[in-house]
């Protein structure tokens, strides 16, 4: 084995270290902008949409990017169940951030809105107009939003378990690349 | 060349690092609880806004929790091309724009009478060729009652009905308007101007200031309003004994033939305030026609298309922007709020809007 094979690629590393913040990001813009009647309302709105578009288009090459590259091996030490949970939080990641703007543009599109990115730039529906399909929808966005919380959570802790305490080369392989 | 896999491991602390994990993970949750407003209870969130109509009109699943009384309507919007000298919208250049629309008045509950309030509201939604939008929710007053969102929540706050009497206690109001000067001049409007007899044959005004942006990049702050073409006469007797006139009245003006309005937009000179949606711009702002607003025909709210409209005054097309007025970003959050519960009592029980023949509501 080679050492570059120890480390995630310097495409698949940029891409995770350009997703993180902005998806922690969009849970936090999220959350608060249901939860407030100020004009951060409008702001985070109008952030929120073409941001989640963003990250759609991202998480779409992330997840070709990985399929052909695959991933640094987890540590030989590290015990088999744990290497199943670690293997199963990824698939649940890429799973929420794929599932979470899909759904985003889907209950806009379900309630009749306008998917507006930019000025006149819009996006066109991909369901039909259906408000039973919208409150759904919307019960759904918000659910696998603290799904994807909790997920993103556990995640960075277990990411700092290894790079803090077990100091395995798990967290070296995505936060640089060989030297 | 076979350098350890690892660095030498140091002693390290680890309680301590477990513990600063622990911290970034408790710190980033602790965040997203604050931005959600579980820590601050005194925040002026959607929730407390609409939980507080709910608790004073009562549950009316399925129904707006504000406006709840309403007709759709349906019709088009004729461009006669003066608007595109202020925006560049499209709904401004010459043509015709298809209308979804909805009368309504004010109050949550979709049974009251419609003399219970002295105001009416027209909502639309102009349908652009090319998939934008423009949703606007206006009112049969020039001015809105209070100029923010906390003045608004302590009015429904002090309209609550008072258990004794099962109405808003009068005192309660009464030092609300006193410590709001602001509500007057609408108080003082209302007044001058009796609710007409139709809702054909009042104007309906935007409430809010908007931006205004033309082809070249400015940017005006601008109101509208739509004049009908049906003259005004005061509400009469006859109707003011009558608790559901407005509808038979409309759909009567409807089968005789459509109903018109004239888009008027009004655009402020600079010392105009944009933020203060209790305060009237001067009469003598330039006016523009911007074209004839034609309602055709009208359906029962049960099953017309505005029944699942959310009038969103944000909800802007390209060449229109919301002004600095506070109240348009609380309209926004909490409309959707009262869209979002609403559909959601329409998606757990299909029959809400049709009632069981037995004739009451499933």
């Amino acid at each position: 084995m080679t050492r570059s094979h120890e480390h995630f690629s310097f495409l698949a590393r940029l891409l995770h270290w350009t997703m993180a913040p902005l998806i922690l990001a969009m849970l936090f813009i999220g959350v608060g902008m249901v939860a407030t009647v100020s004009q951060a309302h409008s702001t985070l709105i109008a952030i929120h949409k073409p941001l989640g578009i963003a990250l759609l288009a991202l998480v779409v090459l992330r997840a070709c990017v990985r399929f052909r590259r695959g991933t640094p091996p987890l540590p030989d030490d590290m015990p088999a169940p744990q290497q199943v949970v670690a293997k199963l939080s990824h698939l649940a990641l890429y799973a929420l951030m794929t599932a979470m703007p899909l759904i985003g543009w889907a209950m806009l599109s379900a309630a009749g809105y306008p998917v507006t990115l930019f000025g006149a730039l819009h996006l066109p529906p991909i369901l039909p107009q259906d408000v039973r399909l919208y409150a759904l929808l919307r019960a759904l966005h918000t659910w696998l939003a603290f799904a994807l919380f909790v997920t993103v959570l556990m995640h960075l802790a277990a990411a700092l378990v290894h790079g803090l305490i077990r100091r395995d080369g798990v967290f070296s392989s995505m936060a640089r690349g060989p030297r | 060349m076979t350098k350890p896999r690892f660095p030498q491991r140091e002693s390290i602390c680890v309680p301590c690092r477990l513990a600063a994990i622990g911290a970034v993970v408790l710190g980033l949750a602790g965040g997203l609880a604050y931005v959600a407003g579980w820590l601050t209870p005194a925040r002026l969130t959607p929730p407390r806004i609409i939980d507080t109509f709910e608790a004073n009109a009562g549950p009316h699943p399925g129904y707006r929790r504000n406006h709840a009384k309403g007709i759709c309507v349906a019709g088009y919007f004729d461009s006669n091309g003066n608007g595109a000298m202020l925006s560049s919208a499209k709904v401004f250049a010459p043509g015709r724009t298809p209308v979804i629309g909805r009368f309504a008045i004010p109050g949550s509950n979709p049974s009251a009478p419609d003399t219970s309030v002295p105001i009416r509201s027209m909502a639309l939604m102009f349908q652009l060729r090319d998939g934008e939008q423009w949703r606007t929710g206006m009112n049969s007053t020039p001015l809105f009652a209070v100029r923010t969102p906390g003045q608004f929540y302590q009015q429904l706050v002090a309209a609550a009905p008072d258990p004794a009497t099962g109405k808003p206690n009068p005192a309660k109001l009464k030092a609300f308007y006193a410590a709001n000067p602001e509500t007057k001049p609408l108080q003082d409007w209302v007044k001058g101007h009796p609710p007409s007899s139709s809702l054909a044959n009042a104007a309906y005004y935007s409430i809010n200031a908007f931006r205004f942006i033309d082809g070249v990049g400015n940017n005006r702050a601008v109101r509208w309003a739509v004049a009908p073409e049906t003259p005004y006469a005061p509400i009469t007797d006859a109707e003011k004994n009558d608790k559901n006139f407005l509808q038979a009245d409309l759909t009567k003006r409807l089968q005789a033939g459509p109903l018109r309005w004239h888009l008027i937009l009004t655009v402020a000179a600079p010392s105009d305030p944009t933020d203060d949606a209790t305060m009237q711009w001067p009469d003598d702002r330039q006016h523009i026609d911007a074209g004839t607003l034609v309602i055709n025909r009208d359906t029962s709210q049960d099953d017309g298309a505005c029944r699942d409209v959310n009038f969103d005054p944000t909800i802007l097309p390209s060449g229109i922007k919301p002004s600095n007025d506070p109240l348009l970003a609380a309209r926004s959050a909490a409309y959707a709020l009262s869209f979002k519960r609403r559909t959601r009592e329409e998606a757990l029980h299909p029959d809400i809007h049709h009632p069981q023949p037995n004739g009451a509501p499933s």
